[in-house]
């Protein structure tokens, strides 16, 4: 019965993996055909003449590593400030009694569940007076508003899974309230911080409209932007190699910063802290 | 270190719920003091006012002459040990242990010897490098003691150390905290709802209901002269006994017959009426074996043994009455107060090993009247309580008081 049971979840796993990689693994092989063969009527899966050309190509594509590096650095500052200000505010959510706390909350939600496409016409005419429009931080703070209340609602799950004893037992031992939160709390939140850290690099490293309509040149624009510009001289001919090869290097990070942070990511980081 | 005085210290909540009402106690320098009581007796809160983790309302909290309500925590300059332990499971145990040291901004040299000192003195030495995650139960406990005893502290504060303990480890620590106080000599309070730890430990013990102090004393005197029901009741394993007594000059009528009281003890209560009489086990002994000169000085009754239970050192005998409705209320109450279950009423009674006293026999038991208390029933007071050797009572109604704290207790809290 037992090795059936165990048989069954193998195949289950192998259909649910083919289901998921097959469209990457479809992407990585673009990327390695040459135009001629993408635009073959019916090109068989595997590239027939393997070439580097096109990763050549994007990585001497000027616009697309300005939109490369535009991507980084926003993407970067946003996830920088929101996890900062999400850390704050998640933690005097989870420790203070104040009047109002409920309608922060429910509106930090209300935001999560705003529709982003509705937000594009008026932040375009306020950018524009504003002189945001097409800058770093005319992304940068959407970005950081729209990942605040999913950052805030993960991290003070994890203030509040931390015992309160511990801050106590700390201001006993002689620190004050800053120290206690710093040199105690945020360690012991460090699974939660990472983890809001992650969501929040993976919505403004993705984020297409408003990356799109709130910028005009390549001086802010980012990959998701700057891909949909990837046309060719031929409209009816679009370069999918190219287009592959642009994917896989802009999946290339997410792949790598998982990987990094998944092991800060560990559950049960707070056993020992208390009996049980 | 310091003594440490409270002075009238209240504690009200926001929802006007009552933990601490209007108790008073003087710490001297050294000593160890024990606060117990039941749960939700307020001794938790009271340590957590003396170290700053919690508002005074009103009275004045002084340690070292100096006056601190108003201080935080970290000012206090005080160690504290907690129930859970607290330890910090992102630091090393030496880490753990060196955090005061290292909040303080000593040198790494002295941070080092002091953590060394302190972990061998707790036997902790080769487990400095491991998280706390990785410890038993009782290396953990050590741990936090470390944290304590590391840095120059003006007293310790322990919450209920050893509850998180099993029975065998919680004795060895008991030890250990009682030798490690005697050593450093430096002021401790020690919160505890089991008996037993505060007969052993403390120097003197202050028994607390619903946030009022009952009796400030050492465990001997709470042992021999409890201030009321509530006290007697607590103090003592196994607990005293209480039985209905009805009182005829030097006469008094128990379930199992009439004993002789000595004279100035019956002049106490003279015209009383019905009582309730507070015998300890080991006060009653099988007749045939206690010698003639101590027969007199108590009286005999006849009773059938219900249960016997054989120790070896010692046998337990249990005798069931019945108690007229009048009593039977006041010891029901004092039972749920002493988060006890409301069973048969029963007499326990401490034989000698030597008894051959069995299960169903009619016995003959003697009882030392001269060592029996005698309590009013409506206001649980011990009438017959010898004031020189009580220790400190803060008022001889405290139990009503307490009871009246209890119901204002159960509306702050049906409110809410």
């Amino acid at each position: 019965m037992r090795s059936k049971t165990n048989v069954g979840t193998g195949i289950g796993f192998a259909l649910i993996l083919v289901w998921c990689l097959l469209p990457v693994v479809w992407i990585i092989s673009l990327s390695f055909k040459s135009v001629d063969e993408t635009a073959a009527g019916s090109p068989q899966f595997l590239p027939k003449d393997p070439t580097l050309q096109n990763y050549r190509e994007i990585l001497t594509n000027a616009d697309f590593l300005a939109a490369l590096r535009n991507s980084f650095g926003i993407a970067l500052i946003a996830t920088g400030l929101a996890v900062v200000f999400a850390t704050l505010a998640a933690y005097a959510i989870a420790r203070l009694e104040f009047r109002g706390k409920r309608l922060v909350l429910s509106m930090a939600l209300a935001i999560a569940m705003f529709p982003v496409v509705s937000l594009v016409g008026p932040l375009f005419d306020m950018w524009r007076t504003l002189s945001l429009f097409n800058t770093w931080p005319g992304l940068i703070i959407p970005y950081m508003t729209f990942t605040l209340p999913l950052a805030i609602w993960t991290l003070s799950a994890f203030f509040r899974e931390i015992p309160w004893e511990l801050e106590q037992a700390a201001q006993v031992d002689g620190a004050t309230s800053w120290q206690a939160f710093r040199k105690v709390i945020v360690p012991l939140a460090a699974p939660g911080v990472f983890t809001a850290a992650i969501l929040t690099f993976f919505f403004a490293w993705n984020e297409f409209v408003l990356a799109i309509s709130l910028t005009s040149t390549t001086s802010s624009r980012t990959v998701p932007a700057q891909l949909s510009y990837f046309v060719g001289p031929d409209p009816f001919n679009p370069p999918y190699g190219q287009l592959a090869t642009a994917s896989v290097v802009v999946t290339l990070p997410i792949i790598v910063i998982v990987l990094l942070f998944q092991r800060k990511i560990v559950a049960g980081l707070t056993s020992g802290a208390v009996k049980g | 270190m310091a003594a440490i005085e409270m002075k009238n210290i209240v504690k009200k909540y926001g929802d006007g719920f009552p933990a601490v009402n209007d108790v008073s106690i003087d710490v001297a320098d050294g000593e160890f003091m024990i606060l117990v009581g039941p749960s939700g007796c307020g001794k938790s809160t009271l340590l957590r006012m003396i170290v700053g983790l919690e508002d005074i309302t009103t009275g004045d909290m002084v340690i070292g002459g100096k006056k601190v309500n108003d201080l935080a925590p970290r000012d206090r300059n005080l160690a504290m040990v907690f129930q859970n332990y607290a330890l910090y499971p992102h630091l090393t145990v030496f880490e753990n242990i060196a955090f005061p040291l290292r909040l303080a901004g000593a040198p790494d040299s002295e941070v080092d010897s002091k953590v060394h000192n302190a972990a061998k003195t707790l036997e902790l030495e080769e487990h400095l490098q491991r998280k706390p995650g990785n410890l038993s139960g009782g290396q953990r406990q050590r741990v936090a003691m470390g944290r304590a005893i590391v840095r120059q502290a003006e007293a310790f504060l322990f919450d209920e150390p050893l509850s998180n303990l099993d029975a065998k480890l919680r004795g060895q620590m008991r030890t250990e905290i009682a030798r490690m106080q005697k050593r450093l000599g430096i002021t401790t309070v020690y919160v505890t709802h089991d008996q037993t730890e505060a007969m052993t430990l403390g120097d003197r013990v202050a028994v607390l209901k619903r946030g009022v102090l009952q009796q400030l004393a050492s465990p001997r005197e709470l042992y021999e002269n409890p201030c009321n029901l509530f006290v007697a009741g607590f103090i003592g394993s196994p607990p005293m006994n209480f039985l209905p007594a009805e009182i005829d000059g030097t006469s008094v009528k128990l379930p199992f017959g009439t004993v002789e009281i000595p004279a100035d003890m019956a002049e106490r209560v003279k015209g009383k009426g019905l009582l309730i009489a507070g015998i300890r086990p080991e006060h009653f002994e099988d007749a045939s074996v206690i010698e003639d000169s101590r027969r007199s000085q108590g009286s005999i009754f006849r009773a059938t043994v219900d249960v016997v239970e054989w120790l070896g050192n010692q046998a337990f005998a249990y005798i069931p009455f019945e108690a007229p409705p009048e009593v039977q209320e006041q010891l029901t109450q004092l039972e749920r107060d002493l988060d006890g279950e409301s069973m048969r009423t029963q007499v326990v009674i401490n034989l000698d090993g030597a008894s051959q006293v069995a299960e169903g026999n009619e016995a003959e038991i003697w009882v030392n009247t001269a060592r029996m208390h005698l309590f009013d029933p409506s206001t649980g007071e011990n009438l017959t309580l010898d004031a020189d050797k009580a220790g400190e009572v803060p008022d001889a109604r405290a139990m009503e008081i307490a009871e009246e704290v209890g119901r204002e207790q159960d509306e702050a809290g049906t409110t809410t």
